[in-house]
C-alpha cells in the first residue's frame, strides 16, 4: 500500500494560488474555509520563497491524539481523515496541529465553530466512496477513482507533489541532484516518523 | 661620474640590457600572476558593501539560511487565505500543550482524584465520619437564605461544569468504551454547549460568593492550630475556629486563585482568537484544565465533609440553622461571640431562639 504524503518543492513555487483554487473547487468547500494555502517568505524580497500547505495527513496526528471524541482515522493509504458526524467542534485539534491545517465553518462566540474540515488528500470521508453524501460532507473522493489531489495535479511548475511518500522523494531527490543545493523536504520533520 | 659609466661603457651596457630583460620578465610574470586577483578584490568589496546594507537593513547575510529558522519559529509569512494565523507556516506549541494535556494533566489529574477517593472510602470506613450525638436541641442560625440560595446555585452548575468538563477530558479513554463512539459523541455534543453556557452563570456565582464570604474566610492565626491538628478529624478534639474553620478558609481561597483562574483561562476559550492566538488557547487550555481539577479535588472533599462525613453540616446549609452542639464543637470562637450577641447574622434575629422542647 502507497503511503500518501504531500511535498512542495519551495525552488518551484511561484505561489500561483492554482492548487487554492483547484481545492476549492474540486471539494466545493463553503467560503471562508481554507484546506490549502500558499504562504510567502520574505514577500517582495530577494530570495522570497512561497509553500504551498495544507493538512500532511502526520505518521502520529496530533489532532488525532487530542480529539475528545476519537473522531480521525488513518487509512491504509496513510490519510488521515475525520468523521464529522463524531465532531463536536471543539477546536482542539486546531490547538495541536502544528500546520493550522483545520478549518471551522463558523467563528462565534461562546466558541461555536461548527463542524471542523480539513484537506482530505482529495480522499473523502467516512461515508460510501463518492456518494453524495460524501461530496456534500468532505468533498471529493478522487483516491477512490484512482486520481491523485487536484491540487498537486493541477499545479503548473510541479512544485506541488502528492503520492506515495516514496516515489515523491525520489522525484525530490532526483532534483536536487541535477540543480545542485540542499533539499528541503519541507515540513516532513514535523509531519512524518522515519520510514513510515 | 659621466667619466665612470663612459669608461665602462661596452661591457656594462650589455649587462643593463640583460638585466632589464629578465627584470621585465619578472614584471610580466608577476602581473600575469596578480593581476586577476584583482577581480577578488572588487568581489570582496562589493560583498563589504552588501554586507553593510545588509547590516543597515537589520538582516543577516544569507536569506535562505534564515527562512527555514523563521519558519520553524512560527514567524508568519504573507498568504491571502484570510484566518486566524494563516500565515504561519508550523506552529509548534501545540505538540508541547499535547503533550502536557494528555501526558501530566491528564493522568495525575486521575490519580488525584482517585486517590482522595480511596483515602476518603477508607477515612469513613474506619471513623464512619464525624457523628455529633450530643445535640443539645437549639438551633443557632448560620447561613442567611440569600447565602444558601448561592451556594445551591453555584454549587449545582459545578457540578454539570464538572460532568460535562471531565467528560471532554477523561472520555474518550473512560466513556467510549462503556458508550461507543456514536453515543459519546451524542453526548458531548450536547455537554460541550452546557459547559460552554453554563460557564458564565456560574462565574457570576462564583464572583458574588467570593465577594461575600470574603469577610468569613480572612485567615487568623488560630487557623494554623487548626491545621497541624487536621482539623480534628484525626482525633485529639476541636481545635479553634471562629466562623469559618481553616480548611473552609482553604476551600474558599482555592476558589478564590483556581477558580478564578478557571474562569479567566476559560473566557479565553469560550471567545477564541479574542486577543489571543494559538499559544494563548493552548495555555489557556492547561490552566483551565490544572486549576478546573484541583477544584474538583477540593470540592469532593468538601462534599464528603458537608454530607456524610460530618453530622450536622448539611443542615447548616438546608436550613441554614447549626445544631449548638455542632456549633460549639467546629466553630468554637463564632460560638462564643453568638453567646455573647454579636456573632448571628442580622436577619436572624436573637441570639439562639428558645431551646427545644425536652425531647426524651
Amino acid at each position: 500500500m502507497a503511503r500518501m504524503k504531500f511535498l512542495c518543492d519551495a525552488e518551484r513555487c511561484i505561489e500561483c494560488n492554482g492548487c487554492v483554487t483547484a481545492c476549492k473547487n474540486e471539494n466545493e468547500v463553503p467560503w471562508g474555509i481554507n484546506r490549502r494555502r500558499v504562504v510567502t517568505l520574505d514577500d517582495g524580497l530577494p530570495g522570497e520563497k512561497s509553500i504551498s500547505v495544507a493538512c500532511m495527513h502526520c505518521t502520529d496526528a496530533p489532532c488525532a491524539a487530542v480529539c475528545p471524541v476519537d473522531c480521525f482515522y488513518t487509512t491504509e493509504d496513510g490519510v488521515v481523515l475525520h468523521d464529522k458526524d463524531l465532531c463536536i467542534g471543539c477546536g482542539y485539534c486546531f490547538y495541536a496541529c502544528p500546520f493550522g491545517a483545520p478549518q471551522y465553518p463558523q467563528k462565534e462566540a461562546f466558541g461555536v465553530r461548527g463542524k471542523m474540515d480539513k484537506c482530505t488528500f482529495c480522499g473523502g470521508g467516512p461515508e460510501p466512496d463518492n456518494s453524495a453524501i460524501e461530496k456534500k460532507m468532505y468533498g471529493a473522493n478522487r483516491l477512490a477513482q484512482g486520481k491523485l489531489p487536484l491540487c498537486a495535479e493541477m499545479c503548473a511548475t510541479k512544485a506541488l507533489l502528492a503520492g506515495d511518500g516514496d516515489m515523491v522523494a525520489d522525484i525530490y531527490r532526483e532534483r536536487v541532484l541535477k540543480r545542485g543545493g540542499r533539499p528541503n523536504s519541507w515540513g516532513w520533520e514535523t509531519a512524518y516518523r522515519k520510514n513510515v | 661620474m659621466t667619466e665612470r659609466r663612459k669608461g665602462t661603457a661596452a661591457k656594462p651596457g650589455s649587462r643593463r640590457r640583460r638585466r632589464l630583460i629578465v627584470w621585465s620578465l619578472v614584471l610580466v610574470l608577476a602581473s600575469a600572476m596578480a593581476l586577476p586577483l584583482v577581480g577578488y578584490l572588487a568581489v570582496d568589496q562589493a560583498q563589504a558593501q552588501e554586507q553593510s546594507r545588509n547590516a543597515n537593513d537589520d538582516k543577516v547575510v544569507n536569506p535562505r539560511a534564515e527562512y527555514w529558522r523563521e519558519v520553524r519559529d512560527g514567524i508568519a509569512g504573507y498568504t491571502t487565505a484570510e484566518g486566524p494565523e494563516a500565515g504561519i507556516l508550523i506552529q509548534n506549541g501545540g505538540q508541547n500543550w499535547r503533550q502536557i494535556r494528555n501526558g501530566p494533566v491528564a493522568t495525575y489529574g486521575a490519580w488525584a482524584i482517585l486517590a482522595l477517593f480511596v483515602v476518603l472510602a477508607v477515612y469513613h470506613l474506619f471513623t464512619g465520619g464525624y457523628k455529633m450525638p450530643d445535640r443539645t436541641g437549639r438551633k443557632i442560625p448560620r447561613w442567611p437564605g440569600i447565602d444558601r440560595f448561592i451556594h445551591w446555585y453555584t454549587a449545582v452548575l459545578f457540578i454539570l461544569l464538572a460532568i460535562t468538563g471531565l467528560s471532554i477530558l477523561w472520555g474518550r479513554a473512560v466513556l467510549i468504551p462503556v458508550m461507543g463512539k456514536e453515543g459519546f459523541a451524542a453526548w458531548l455534543a450536547i455537554a460541550k454547549p452546557i459547559h460552554d453556557y453554563t460557564a458564565l452563570f456560574f462565574a457570576a456565582g462564583l464572583v458574588v460568593m467570593i465577594a461575600k464570604w470574603m469577610h468569613h474566610n480572612i485567615p487568623k492565626g488560630y487557623d494554623i492550630q487548626w491545621l497541624l491538628k487536621g482539623g480534628g478529624y484525626l482525633g485529639g478534639g476541636h481545635p479553634p475556629a471562629g466562623f469559618s474553620n481553616a480548611g473552609e478558609k482553604a476551600w474558599y481561597w482555592t476558589l478564590v486563585f483556581f477558580g478564578g483562574a478557571m474562569v479567566v483561562s476559560g473566557f479565553y476559550l469560550l471567545f477564541p482568537n479574542l486577543g489571543t492566538e494559538r499559544p494563548g488557547m493552548q495555555l489557556a487550555n492547561v490552566v483551565h484544565d490544572v486549576s478546573a481539577l484541583v477544584c474538583c479535588v477540593f470540592a469532593l472533599m468538601h462534599i464528603y465533609l458537608g454530607t456524610i462525613g460530618s453530622e450536622g453540616a448539611l443542615e447548616a446549609m438546608v436550613s441554614g440553622e447549626v445544631d449548638e452542639q455542632y456549633a460549639k464543637n467546629h466553630h468554637p470562637l463564632w460560638y462564643d461571640e453568638v453567646m455573647k450577641g454579636k456573632g448571628g447574622y442580622s436577619g436572624g434575629g436573637a441570639v439562639s431562639p428558645a431551646p427545644a422542647s425536652p425531647e426524651k
